[in-house]
């Protein structure tokens, strides 16, 4: 059962009725001591990434996270708290990736935020990617992005540069897009999740 | 390799119900929001617009239930808009699961609504709605569904509104609404290259080559439509397989 972890920061309304839809069963992990009930965890977020990272600190449960040994996933905001760094709002994150996570460039080309569905490239072999077409559509909504690294990149998308639409290390998984509101593509990503 | 356009179907929800009126009155019921928005979800329309309409005390409440609804049977994001005039307002819908909130007339009242939303939560939540309307050669905003002139031209109101926090434009042009003669490409192209927010066009979509020209004349990000898809008159998939002819990026739905 999947445990998501809340800290005060966005709603996750769209995401439990993702997982509602797919039977996937969750709970709500508000405190280090609901950590061992679950096998598997997300970290959700939205809005400002420092200001997140500060609702994290005080909710006790930074420690816990980063000792996580089982699947964990963090969406959008969720993923960039895993990072070393964020440029929004100058804030050092959980470190759990040595990458940043950098504001993109706006232009009249390039519009910010970065709004839309845009094409997905794993670019390694990958359980969370599993029966997902690679150059498949995902839903973003955001201004700030992780480097494209290798080491640490799992999929790629394009905007006026090439950056990580997904991570992975270990146990730790990450994805930019919003996979509650990605069609039927986002729902086959939750659903290997929930099989990893 | 690059950006999807978007194709946004809007739904005019008038106490839980969906209407759409030519030129904003007229209003003729066309059916079920969330049964609507499920099947518009299935063509493969890349997001929703629903502009709530009702105007009772009982608004904020039933708007919620709307979100909800739609929330926990749709897997695309939707925006929400109409009667948004705080925070609490857009707070509620934020936690009900809306993916966007969009504002119009309270912005142009109060334009620091634009910051506080930003600030509350995120410019990639707040959409300003901008209905425009040609008066002595110029571009004014109006309100209340385009019967009412403001002093603000559009085109300085849009820039304002981008940099008090604006994460997209939803742009309307009044005189083309209904008239299902085409976009207003021209304008749209000149805020679409003013701006660094994404820009939604709207009003006047009557036929498939409209939505080629709007992407092609004025490279918008979206373009958002209400009657020639509730009545059938296009449907979604064989839009986009024009679109895709002519080589305007779309969703790969498959």
């Amino acid at each position: 059962m999947i445990g998501i972890i809340r800290y005060g920061a966005g709603n996750i309304f769209s995401l439990t009725a993702a997982l509602d839809r797919l039977g996937i069963k969750y709970g709500m992990v508000h405190s280090e001591a609901d950590f061992e009930q679950f096998d598997r965890y997300i970290i959700p977020g939205v809005g400002h990434a420092g200001a997140a990272m500060n609702k994290l600190q005080q909710s006790g449960m930074v420690d816990k996270i980063k000792a996580i040994q089982k699947p964990t996933l963090g969406i959008c905001v969720g993923m960039q708290l895993l990072t070393a760094h964020s440029e929004e709002g100058d804030a050092n994150m959980l470190n759990l990736f040595p990458i940043k996570t950098k504001r993109f460039t706006d232009s009249s080309e390039y519009k910010v935020p970065h709004t839309g569905w845009n094409q997905v490239y794993s670019e390694k072999e990958n359980p969370l990617f599993k029966n997902i077409p690679i150059g498949s559509h995902f839903y973003f909504v955001h201004s700030y992005f992780i480097e494209f690294n290798p080491a640490y990149t799992l999929a790629s998308t394009n905007y006026s540069l090439k950056f990580s639409a997904s991570i992975w290390r270990d146990n730790f998984f990450g994805v930019q897009f919003h996979p509650e509101k990605s069609g039927k593509f986002g729902e086959t990503l939750l659903t290997n999740f929930s099989n990893l | 390799m690059s950006l999807a356009k978007r194709i946004i179907p809007c739904l005019d929800v008038k106490d839980g119900r969906t209407v759409k009126g030519v030129n904003f009155v007229d209003l003729r019921d066309a059916g079920d929001p969330v049964e609507l928005a499920w099947n518009y979800s299935n063509q493969g329309a890349d997001e929703l617009v629903f502009l709530d309409i009702t105007a009772t005390h009982e608004r904020r409440k039933t708007m919620v239930e709307l979100v909800k609804a739609v929330a926990r049977q749709i897997n695309i994001p939707f925006t929400i808009g109409g009667g948004i005039n705080e925070i609490a307002d857009a707070d509620a819908l934020l936690n009900a699961g809306a993916d966007k909130i969009s504002i119009n007339s309270a912005a142009v009242r109060n334009p620091a609504l634009i910051d506080e939303l930003a600030k509350a939560f995120g410019v990639q939540f707040v959409v300003v709605a901008v209905d425009t309307r040609h008066v002595d050669g110029k571009n004014i905003v109006h309100l209340n569904g385009g019967r009412i002139p403001t002093e603000k031209e559009t085109f300085d109101w849009i820039l304002e509104a981008e940099d008090r926090g604006a994460g997209e434009i939803l742009l309307t042009s009044m005189d083309h609404d209904g008239t299902k003669g085409g976009f207003d490409n021209q304008f749209l192209k000149q805020v679409n290259d003013a701006v660094h927010i994404p820009v939604i066009a709207s009003g006047g979509a009557g036929k498939v080559q409209d939505f080629v020209d709007v992407f092609e004349k004025a490279n918008v990000d979206a373009a958002l439509a209400a009657s020639v898809f509730h009545y059938g008159e296009i449907l979604i998939p064989d839009l986009k397989e024009v679109l895709k002819q002519n080589h305007i990026e779309i969703r790969n739905l498959s």
